[in-house]
């Protein structure tokens, strides 16, 4: 879509932001803000004021993903429609979707499954509230805040039990308060103040963990504390010169990008979560970016850490670019899960926004061919931004929500497609699948790299698919959580997990797992085969990372969330049998936190474990992740 | 589901079995040319990689497996790569097979006239069939079948051809390969040849493993083999050999696989055709070596009635539900997946258990007739009986059989003395019947004098033929014929010396039957169990007594095992009083041989098992496992070292002479 203008490479950058993203009507002023932290004195200038509010059930949904005017809904005539106008696909029907939807679940639009439209905040126990820290904190001129629906909001992460749970208006243990700091001395004083006064802290970013990460432990006594960092939002200095940029921790992913995009550069670093994670939980639990074949995972982004520790703050004395000082501290605090402290300001690269950037797809046989053309790639060390290979389910799933067709002559001209590659080229359209592929750098180059990958992708018998099929792709991961909400009206719930695994076992960890998933499923007593699908997201040297959806109709079950947890728990097993790993970038949590020892040994947990007891001998950060 | 079944605590009385359908009903009716040629469209694997059997040959030489294998064996041997790579396809020549539809065909057709000539009827399950199609098309297929007879493989690619299942490819010993027409028949119809011994040879072992894996990971065919190794003798169910188990398992160990269907199949006979050549060959009179022309004088063997052949499909057994909680599949992480690895300590364990249930399944679906019962008695009575006391007694025996959850094919509405009567037809060349009185026999006694030893023999032969049917119905009475043979040498009542005793007796017999090691609390419990629901004894908490019904049973089942225990007697009797220092592996069975032939000559012993070199054998793999004799590798020879102390103790113990206690059980 952006590869026929070439006027200012900086509004090119923001309208694919906005393509897959939001759409921002209105001129956004965020200046970079290089003043000294005044906490003592509330901002004043309201057009420079957070984008993600204190009160973010306001624009947010407090029982589902994302923005309370987007969402899914099978409008009267039964046709699947997505509201809002943030995204490409707001205001738009999709016509298949419906069809797809039944056919895939056996469910049906006449089986409701509604939400409880609002929080019963009867339901919400009262604060269990420490006097003497709130005392101290009011004196100390940090916002707090321990209204019911704050506390609501920040008690869980995206997992399916968590939202399950909201949907039918239970609510367990939620934090007692919410804090809001707004720069690294006001965490500085919580901390500080939170030892004294022996407070239980819960760091609190963009709240899209989905590992059981957020929740509070029911074993924790405390007055538990929400450490919300939405308020430290800004970028503190660009350094031109050596290409970082020094940003508070609290910001989240598309202000970031956006706000950087203003001056010419990007970070690259695009988790499907951007719209709403923030830059301290992707370095809490070692996040990935679509990405990341060009800008690296977030350990390769970050230059320096702060954060600040019940010992004191840690971070390096200096911004080289690479040290030899024994273990890398960076490691302590990446993937710590909030375990160890909160991170409050990155030193981060940035990269020139790029020239050029191109959308494309291949279509292959079958999803073997698919990983043997994803693998050579990888072993020719080509790859470009982003390149994904979707099993034939998912492919489908992506075609269900293809938006309605303008004209006739359009629709003339996909059905030409289908046919030239099912009955001209002889693709099964139930074995074949697609891969998505998103070039970037200069045009020239984006061209001359395009042509060796779609080379390649020929010799594993891979047709070029065009660029629609593979923004559409992308499209999906984004409002993938979007569409749970929907499925969740109806009688289906889901979610996503991931792995990496090297190169070798690729195909046999997708084929085991998702047989087992469907397996579980009907030795578990689910009606209808259950949507057990993959796809290979990221290329590495040795290996590939794998992403499944797993969804199913639970009409039927008593408890369908048990059920669900045990086909994961038995998919999760499976995926370690077969020399998976526990998690790619989504982390451990609580969820996966059984699997700690087994994955790094006892000495290795056991390390861990020694540097939690130095770092934090109080069990401050009593969030009981990880270990 | 099917691993539940294995592991489930059996309840023989509620066990429920398939019905038998004849196969050769619709053969009588029909023309077999046609069925011959009839159009054969088998149920196929959903997973199927198609691939030609010459395409095999170039996947397995390939593999990255065999790669590493041939670099590592030319590294070793300082061959060079090429010709390490040449002797790889040359033992793959040897060993594939070449399946060809064609052949089938022909097998087809002369199978077919040659099974209605030579049983009455072939039956088989059909449920077992329709489990084996659904099986067929989820999961790579392993059919394990009995073996008794060369008969088991051409007759089970015979069914598979018959019901459109896909025709399987089997694992046979390299003897055939040297009857040269025979041996390139059965290649066509499947057969690959694999060498008896290839201990240390990694190479072939790569080769073999390899193609074996690949068929079954493509889903070629279903991958058929013997547990057993090789035909029973005996007709007992030999200790499993668990190599090729672990080899058709590795691929579902390593993710290759989702999962693997195992299929016990469970073939009996109603007369085995090779009766009498398992009584010489166990007798040492040496086995004629496979060749054509052998087995075209065994062309007699045609024009002889051997009755119905029976042939049970048991229920798929899983691979994975088998290996959960028993496999950590994770320990294959840390190697690349084609470096061959040992098998862990677990998994030998696990493989090893597994191969035992897979028998014992395959010995609870194996049909037996009456006769079993009959020979049982008349073995038990070598002066013969009446025929009237022989029925009266069958008839007893059948229901205690039952009871203990035989699978006893039994003509309804039919007398007993009827049945009886049709059984010794049937089996009449191993009896005398006179004036209403039966007897075990020679019947075609030869017309020139023979020696005494000669007309030993001759008995031997019979009563080792007769023995080969009571044998299969050993396992429905083992656990509770250790438990009578427990109760008789302890002193007490207390149930753990019964416990002790019957501890002692499964450890000294767990080479000659199948008896899974670990079991034994769980046999121990199970032979109470069984005897306590017939009423002969009675079981408290700590004491087992006897009903002052159950005599008659407890004496029944102790003389069952007689035999053996008579014979492992003569063995410890042979080793404490005539071996000399240097008695090499090889003399053994001769020597035990001539020594029990001498007592028998001498009137010192009755029992003629004990010339059976199979028992014999067990007997020698007993003690060293008990530790009695040790092996000693003296030149090439094998000698064997006597603990004469330890043998007398066990002659002692198995005698009766001194209850089993713990001193002396720790002292073995």
């Amino acid at each position: 879509m952006a590869s026929n203008s070439s006027s200012s490479s900086a509004q090119q950058r923001l309208r694919i932001i906005a393509g897959h993203l939001q759409k921002r009507p209105e001129d956004e002023h965020a200046s970079v803000a290089a003043q000294e932290c005044k906490a003592e004195t509330p901002r004043s200038n309201p057009s420079s004021a957070a984008p993600v509010p204190k009160r973010r059930q306001e624009i947010m949904k407090w029982n589902g993903w994302g923005y309370s005017d987007s969402r899914f809904l099978f409008n009267k005539k039964g046709q699947a429609e997505f509201t809002g106008k943030r995204y490409r696909l707001s205001g738009l029907i999709l016509p298949s979707l419906k069809d797809w939807f039944e056919g895939t679940f056996g469910a049906n639009l006449q089986h409701k499954s509604p939400a409880t439209p609002t929080v019963n905040l009867s339901a919400v126990a009262p604060p269990n509230l420490n006097e003497p820290f709130i005392e101290d904190l009011k004196a100390a001129g940090v916002a707090a805040s321990h209204d019911p629906e704050d506390r609501v909001f920040r008690a869980h992460g995206h997992c399916l039990h968590e939202i399950f749970a909201l949907r039918e208006g239970r609510i367990g243990r939620v934090p007692d308060m919410v804090v809001w700091p707004s720069c690294h001395s006001d965490v500085e004083k919580i901390v500080e103040l939170a030892c004294k006064h022996n407070v239980c802290l819960i760091p609190y970013g963009g709240g899209t963990s989905v590992s059981s990460a957020l929740e509070c432990p029911h074993e924790e006594t405390r007055s538990i504390v929400s450490l919300d960092t939405s308020q430290m939002n800004r970028i503190l200095w660009i350094d031109e010169k050596n290409l970082t940029a020094h940003v508070e921790a609290g910001i989240i992913g598309q202000d970031l990008e956006r706000q950087l995009n203003e001056h010419g550069y990007c970070t690259g670093h695009e988790p499907d979560s951007m719209e709403f994670s923030s830059l301290g939980g992707w370095v809490a639990t070692r996040a990935s970016g679509m990405k990341k074949n060009i800008y690296g995972n977030i350990e390769d982004l970050v230059v320096h850490i702060k954060m600040v520790t019940p010992r004191g703050v840690i971070e390096k004395s200096c911004l080289g670019p690479r040290m030899s000082t024994g273990p890398d501290i960076h490691h302590f605090i990446l993937g710590s899960e909030g375990t160890l402290g909160v991170v409050t300001e990155v030193t981060m690269k940035i990269r020139p926004i790029p020239e050029y950037q191109k959308y494309g797809s291949v279509v292959f046989p079958n999803f073997q061919q698919g990983v043997a053309c994803l693998r050579e790639v990888a072993r020719q060390r080509c790859a470009p931004a982003s390149i994904r290979l979707m099993d034939n389910e998912q492919f489908q799933f992506g075609h269900a929500l293809k938006p309605q067709v303008s004209s006739i002559f359009m629709s003339f001209l996909d059905g030409l497609k289908k046919f030239y590659i099912t009955k001209f080229k002889g693709f099964d359209p139930h074995h074949l699948c697609v891969a998505t592929l998103l070039f970037e750098g200069d045009r020239g180059k984006v061209l001359q790299h395009e042509k060796q990958v779609y080379d390649i992708a020929a010799k594993f018998g891979g047709l070029a698919a065009g660029e629609d099929n593979g923004q559409r792709g992308y499209m999906l991961t984004f409002v993938i959580a979007y569409l749970r909400d929907l499925g969740m009206d109806y009688y289906v719930i889901g979610e996503s997990f991931e792995t990496s695994v090297p190169w070798d076992r690729v195909l046999d960890l997708c084929r085991n797992v998702k047989e087992r998933i469907v397996r579980e499923c009907k030795e578990r007593g689910v009606q209808f085969p259950p949507l057990s699908t993959c796809r290979v997201t990221q290329t590495y040297d040795a290996g590939a990372c794998v992403y499944f959806y797993f969804a199913f109709n639970y009409r039927g079950l008593s408890d369908p969330v048990h059920v669900y947890e045990q086909v994961e728990h038995a998919a999760r097993e499976e995926i370690l049998a077969n020399g998976g790993s526990l998690s790619h970038h989504h982390g451990v949590g609580k969820l996966r936190k059984e699997w700690m020892k087994e994955s790094v040994s006892g000495v290795g947990l056991g390390m861990l474990k020694s540097v939690k007891e130095y770092v934090d001998p109080q069990n401050i950060f009593g969030n009981r992740n990880l270990l | 589901m099917a691993s539940r079944a294995l592991y489930s605590p059996r309840h023989p009385m509620l066990k429920k079995r398939d019905d038998f359908e004849d196969i050769l009903e619709e053969r009588r009716r029909s023309s077999d040319l046609r069925y011959a040629l009839r159009c054969y469209t088998p149920t196929l694997y959903r997973g199927l990689v198609p691939c030609k059997a010459s395409m095999l040959k170039s996947i397995v030489l390939q593999s990255d497996h065999l790669q590493y294998v041939i670099k590592q064996v030319s590294s070793e041997s300082g061959e060079s790569t090429e010709g390490v790579s040449e002797e790889a396809s040359l033992i793959l020549d040897e060993m594939a097979h070449c399946l060809q539809l064609s052949t089938i065909r022909f097998f087809a057709f002369t199978l077919s006239k040659a099974f209605k000539r030579l049983f009455r009827s072939v039956c088989v399950n059909e449920e077992g069939i329709q489990r084996l199609q659904q099986a067929v098309q989820e999961h790579p297929v392993v059919l394990l079948p009995s073996h008794r007879s060369y008969m088991d493989f051409l007759m089970m690619s015979y069914l598979l051809y018959t019901y459109d299942l896909p025709l399987p490819v089997i694992a046979a010993g390299m003897d055939f390969m040297s009857m040269k027409f025979v041996g390139e028949m059965l290649r066509m119809s499947g057969a690959f040849f694999i060498r008896r011994s290839f201990g240390g040879d990694k190479l072939y072992w790569a080769v073999f493993s390899e193609y074996v894996k690949t068929m079954l990971r493509n889903g070629y065919a279903p991958i058929e083999f013997f547990l057993e190794g090789t035909r029973s003798r005996t007709c007992k169910s030999l200790t499993p050999k668990t190599g090729l188990l672990n080899i058709v398992m590795e691929p579902f160990f390593k993710g290759e696989l989702f999962d693997v269907n195992l299929v016990p199949v469970s073939i009996s006979y109603e007369r085995i055709l090779e009766e009498s050549l398992y009584a010489r060959e166990l007798l040492g009179i040496p086995k004629p070596k496979e060749s054509t022309s052998g087995l075209l004088k065994a062309r007699r063997v045609l024009s002889e009635d051997y009755g119905s052949m029976y042939v049970y499909f048991g229920h798929p057994v899983s691979v994975r539900s088998l290996a959960e909680g028993k496999i950590n599949r994770s320990q294959y992480n840390l190697l690349p997946r084609y470096i061959p690895q040992k098998p862990s300590a677990d998994t030998h364990e696990f493989l090893s258990d597994a191969a035992f249930r897979l028998v014992r399944i395959q010995e609870e679906n194996m049909v037996l007739k009456p006769w079993v019962l009959i020979a049982t008695l008349l073995l038990q009575n070598p002066d013969g009986l009446d025929l009237s006391s022989l029925a009266e007694q069958t008839d007893w025996l059948r229901h205690l059989a039952l009871a203990f959850g035989a699978f006893l094919d039994w003509p309804d509405h039919e007398a007993c003395s009827e049945v009886v009567s049709c059984s010794l037809a049937l089996h009449r060349h191993l009896l005398s019947v006179s004036a209403g009185h039966v007897q075990l026999s020679v019947t075609d006694v030869p017309q020139v004098e023979t020696t005494p030893e000669e007309a030993v023999f001759h008995q031997a032969v019979v009563v080792l033929s007769c023995a080969s049917y009571r044998n299969q119905i050993l396992h429905v009475f083992l656990r509770p014929a250790l438990l009578a043979m427990a109760m008789q040498s302890a002193n007490s009542n207390r149930k753990d010396d019964v416990y002790n005793g019957f501890n002692f007796l499964r450890k000294v017999f767990s080479n000659e039957f199948i008896l899974c090691p670990g079991d034994s609390v769980q046999d121990f419990e199970e032979a109470c169990y069984l005897l306590m629901k017939r009423g002969v004894l009675q079981v408290l908490e700590h004491e087992i007594v006897m009903s002052a019904s159950g005599h008659s049973t407890l004496a029944f089942l102790s003389s069952v095992l007689d035999p053996f225990l008579q014979g492992y007697q003569v063995v410890c009797r042979y080793l404490c009083e005539e071996t000399n220092e240097n008695l090499t592996e090889k003399e053994f069975i001769p020597a035990v041989r001539s020594f029990a032939l001498k007592l028998i000559l001498a009137g010192r012993l009755k029992c003629y098992e004990a010339l059976s070199s199979d028992l014999q054998k067990n007997a020698l793999a007993a003690f060293l496992r008990l530790k009695a004799v040790r092996k000693v590798k003296v030149g090439d020879q094998v000698t064997l070292k006597v603990n004469k102390v330890a043998v007398n103790s066990l002659e002692d113990i198995l005698g009766g002479k001194i209850p089993t206690q713990k001193p002396i059980l720790a002292r073995l």
